[in-house]
């Protein structure tokens, strides 16, 4: 096995055991620990995208996800207090809801996986800098993205408004 | 270049900067309690060696030699995880930073990675967890404090940090961190501090604001939070928080050198262009070194000349004025280079 075969097999089964420890955790019932589980199950994913030659995207996946958004769940996990959660149990609207999101996402993995996997796939398009990815998203993949952008937009005046005090 | 070769080079060039980092950071220290002395009207440390220059080596013996004490109701685990986390990001910043030229045709760079700047960026935004996870492992109130401080300060200015560099993005053309070295040689005003002025301003208060430096030092806050996220801390764990701020200060430093003033060059002397001998690219380092370090005493000096803001201002200021300020340069810098075009 060459480097990159080790390496693939390091930061997949960190992924895989870390996601595990996110949501399954024997030790500790502590939701900082999961956080913090998912930190290095996002970090294995950059790995993966690094070992695919998507170097942006490993980038942007650290930045965005182990550097803000964690960091926020941190925030409200240590705002909250944590004394309800490490004694709560498995409820059933809970269970069900993550039932149901396991049963799509493997709906969508199973159809994905039935279409094949292309033969042959070429990283130079992605290698190294960020102009590749720029201009497919700007180009071919370009309704997708500003539907994206309306998402987000309007998530942010929603906050804005949530935010606001009421006028008395 | 074989595999192996490759290693050993890139090992030993790790190495090379992993020491020079921290011998920087205990000269920072010594700088750091001199200069405030000097502002104040005092001495400051003059007794361990001439000058007091073997302080930082007593003060890492002490702090070495002291009893590893935690107290009792701290969490355990990440009572002692936070501090190595916090020392992290400054010493691996260092990574992508081109420190010389070349010596003998071996680029003086640890990692030359084609998006180095968003490594950068992704590393740091990573530094917040040290004194996030300090405050909650404490189990106390000050710490605590500090540490909602700190994630919310830290996230706030990360934004304005990121958009800052935009514009230099578009001036240079690439994320890597040597080529945007390469585009400002040519002449002391081809240095983005005189292209990108507002740039400058901006990236250098985020960092401030990143590394915890007054006026910007929120999470500690000595009269507000007796220290903040590091009061329960004791012996070599508190002496890793300590260090790990100078080497975030530093790496903060080398950043904004390499972005802003020139990297290794100077205009004159042909010194601009990549290392022909190996003194030329030994003296390219030297250049490099002096450079932060007058960057670091910046840093230093601005600590003792400020007072500190107050937590709403720092929120407002963050957000409602250098946050426009750096979306409105971005867009202007795009703007002009459209209408040149």
């Amino acid at each position: 096995m060459s480097l990159q075969d080790w390496l693939f097999w390091l930061f997949a089964l960190q992924a895989v055991f870390c996601a595990l420890m996110v949501v399954a955790n024997p030790f500790s019932r502590n939701p900082l620990a999961s956080a913090l589980f998912l930190i290095l199950c996002i970090l294995a994913l950059a790995g993966l995208y690094v070992l695919l030659e998507a170097f942006f995207l490993a980038a942007v996946q650290v930045l965005v996800y182990a550097g803000a958004v964690i960091v926020l769940f941190l925030f409200v996990i240590m705002a909250l207090g944590l004394q309800v959660e490490e004694r709560q149990r498995f409820r059933k609207p809970v269970l069900i809801g993550g039932i149901a999101a396991c049963a799509t996402i493997g709906a969508i993995l199973a159809a994905t996986l039935a279409t094949g996997i292309p033969k042959n796939v070429s990283g130079t398009s992605m290698e190294g800098s960020a102009e590749a990815l720029g201009r497919l998203l700007f180009t071919k993949y370009v309704l997708p993205f500003e539907i994206m952008s309306a998402l987000l937009l309007a998530a942010i005046v929603g906050v804005v408004l949530f935010g606001k005090k009421e006028k008395r | 270049m074989s595999w192996s070769g490759f290693i050993v080079i890139t090992l030993l060039k790790a190495a090379a900067v992993l020491a020079g980092m921290l011998s920087l950071a205990a000269a920072a220290i010594y700088w750091e309690r001199r200069i405030c002395a000097f502002i104040q009207g005092r001495v400051g440390p003059n007794r361990a060696g001439p000058f007091g220059l073997l302080q930082p080596m007593a003060d890492a013996v002490k702090t070495l030699l002291k009893e590893d004490y935690a107290p009792g109701r701290v969490r355990k685990f990440y009572f002692s995880l936070a501090p190595a986390v916090a020392m992290f990001p400054g010493l691996a910043i260092l990574a992508v930073i081109p420190f010389g030229s070349n010596l003998n045709g071996c680029p003086m760079v640890v990692a030359d990675l084609n998006i180095g700047l968003l490594y950068a960026l992704a590393v740091n935004s990573v530094g917040v967890y040290g004194i996030v996870l300090a405050g909650y492992a404490s189990n106390s109130k000050y710490p605590f404090m500090g540490g909602i401080r700190s994630s919310a300060q830290i996230i706030s200015y990360e934004v304005t940090m990121g958009l800052s560099v935009v514009p230099l993005l578009l001036l240079a053309g690439s994320l890597n961190l040597g080529r945007i070295v390469e585009c400002q040689s040519g002449g002391l005003f081809h240095w983005m501090i005189f292209r990108q002025p507002l740039a400058f301003a901006l990236f250098v208060i985020a960092s401030f604001a990143e590394t915890n430096r007054l006026p910007f030092d929120l999470p500690e806050a000595e009269q507000e939070l007796v220290g903040g996220y590091n009061v329960e801390y004791g012996s070599m764990r508190f002496a890793m928080f300590f260090l790990g701020e100078y080497a975030n200060m530093i790496a903060a430093a080398a950043m904004i050198v390499t972005l802003f003033l020139g990297g290794w060059t100077l205009p004159w002397f042909g010194l601009d262009q990549q290392a022909a001998t190996f003194w030329t690219g030994a003296l390219h380092i030297a250049i490099f070194l002096a450079k932060v370090k007058l960057v670091v005493l910046g840093f230093i000096w601005t600590r003792w000349m400020w007072p500190r803001f107050r937590y709403d201002q720092l929120m407002s200021l963050g957000w409602r004025k250098l946050l426009p300020l750096a979306l409105a340069n971005m867009v202007l810098t795009a703007f002009v280079l459209w209408a040149r075009a």
